[in-house]
């Protein structure tokens, strides 16, 4: 907690702007971020960020269609150029209906869809009924907007199922917010969309979609370093959420990978399909 | 050394790592500190025992480690008196991952691990960047040879990710002993290539019957 001052640092005067912590106050009121006490505030940001690489490099993608909305994320972490983990849950469980992504910062996208999380179980228990999408990307995104230039780095997709039927929103640490139907965030996004793109169509069954999603955060993984590890698909239907697949890229390699098979081995995958 | 005035930082090098089992928990870190290419001690302990069954490991910047081991230690404190229990390995697992993001724009420079059992006694690590993002796996390292001792992990304890669906059992198939041996053998190994590992491992050992700790020796140069 911010108030368990041990250091003595702040002993020296803050910039302005900068939180105080008094130090008579209760431990456990609620934490505040504490700033450095340094003039360059944005250059102290750069090198810490430097310092302490936070793990980040993702394919994240979602789109509506007749049956709902499907979200499909890879699992790699990375910190420079280490991958620092191959099975991240790039997909939160906000609640029953309603699913995030996680691009960027990982730390970051943690904590704040953590906090999304509690802010839309507060909104249900003081209004009665379940926040809406439109409503909690709203919260997610003023939250964002207020930490804007602080060096948060969120690419947020929130996707769920409300009384208006399936929604999908694109949020953003610059305080963007957008409503759409296809999305896709992260360094392999590119990859993604070109397959995404081109394989849409607004009346898929739920196997097709999952399909497509799978094909393109595949190919996504292919071509991005910085993406790999388990493709994850989810379905939002009216009745919530559910986990599609979860498969290795390594083994959807041999599903999907364009192969134009030399005469020999033609010869070979005719002779043992026989 | 800190010569900028708003560079509060160091690098005191080490290495931790941790292995979780069906039953047990292996938690171990080196006892070397360092600034730039001087020994300061060959005895500093990077462990440090929050609950009956949650250790943690730091490497990084020991500053900021005794700061955020007397932190925790603290809010466990206030936890017991007002739960009056343990807290669990998830849910310190938690609080640490919370502490660390609170400092976020004036980060921890730790490299943590968290190890011990969880609520079903089977052995839970996990594994922390310096702002708190975490996750739950079957075996980790952090530190200066962390790059030298995962892929050896990998490629002894590699199980299916949790991700996959229909799911495939993770249980680490090494038994206690096995597991400490190959602790050991890792950090004698990135002895030899990292200059900030050595002299010593502390070895932590968390199972049903409590915590045991052994000492190893490790070169010195």
């Amino acid at each position: 907690m911010m108030e368990l001052d041990l250091s003595g640092f702040e002993s020296c005067p803050l910039f302005p702007g900068g939180v105080v912590a008094d130090h008579g106050e209760n431990p456990l009121a609620a934490a505040s971020f504490q700033l450095p006490a340094c003039s360059d505030f944005d250059g102290f940001q750069k090198d810490a960020i430097q310092m302490t690489k936070p793990a980040k490099g993702t394919t994240t993608l979602a789109f509506v269609f007749k049956e709902g909305v499907i979200v499909a994320a890879d699992s790699r972490a990375t910190m420079g150029g280490y991958i620092s983990s191959q099975s991240v849950k790039k997909i939160v469980e906000i609640n029953p209906h309603m699913l995030g992504t996680i691009a960027g910062g990982a730390a970051d996208c943690q904590f704040w869809h953590r906090n999304l999380g509690i802010k839309c179980r507060l909104h249900e228990l003081a209004n009665k009924r379940r926040i809406s999408v439109t409503g909690a990307s709203k919260l997610l995104a003023n939250i964002l907007y207020s930490y804007k230039g602080m060096g948060l780095s969120v690419g947020t997709m929130i996707a769920g199922w409300d009384e208006k039927g399936p929604g999908l929103y694109y949020v953003d640490n610059e305080g963007g917010r957008l409503k759409g139907t296809r999305f896709s965030v992260g360094s392999g996004s590119p990859y993604a969309y070109g397959v995404l793109d081109s394989g849409y169509q607004f009346n898929m069954s739920v196997e097709e979609a999952a399909e497509l999603a799978r094909r393109a955060i595949y190919h996504a993984t292919f071509h991005d370093g910085a993406s790999g590890g388990v493709a994850s698909v989810y379905h939002v239907g009216p009745q919530g959420w559910k986990k599609l697949s979860g498969d290795d890229v390594g083994e959807l390699h041999y599903k999907y990978y364009p192969m134009i098979l030399t005469p020999t081995e033609q010869e070979m995958a005719d002779t043992s399909a026989a | 050394m800190a010569l900028r005035r708003d560079w509060v930082y160091e690098n005191n090098g080490g290495t931790c790592v941790a292995i979780a089992g069906s039953d047990y928990c292996v938690i171990a870190a080196d006892t070397r500190l360092s600034v730039g290419y001087s020994i300061y001690t060959r005895e500093f302990s990077k462990i440090c025992n929050l609950a009956d069954k949650c250790v943690l490991a730091t490497s990084g910047f020991q500053g900021d480690m005794k700061a955020l081991q007397k932190n925790l230690a603290a809010r466990h404190l206030i936890y017991q008196h007002q739960h009056n229990k343990q807290m669990s390995c998830p849910a310190m697992a938690q609080l640490l991952s919370n502490t660390l993001y609170y400092k976020r724009f004036f980060p921890y420079y730790t490299f943590n691990i968290l190890g011990g059992l969880d609520s079903n006694g089977k052995g839970c690590v996990f594994t922390y960047d310096a702002v708190g993002s975490y996750e739950r796996v079957g075996y980790s390292a952090q530190g200066t040879g962390a790059g030298l001792i995962i892929p050896v992990l990998d490629n002894q304890l590699k199980s299916p990710s949790p991700l996959l669906l229909p799911a495939k059992d993770a249980v680490t198939p090494l038994s206690e002993a096995e597991a400490v041996d190959l602790v050991k053998d890792v950090f004698a190994s990135a002895t030899e290539r990292d200059i900030y590992t050595g002299d010593k491992v502390e070895i932590v050992v968390i199972n049903a019957s409590g915590i045991r700790q052994e000492l190893m020796e490790l070169r010195k140069d």
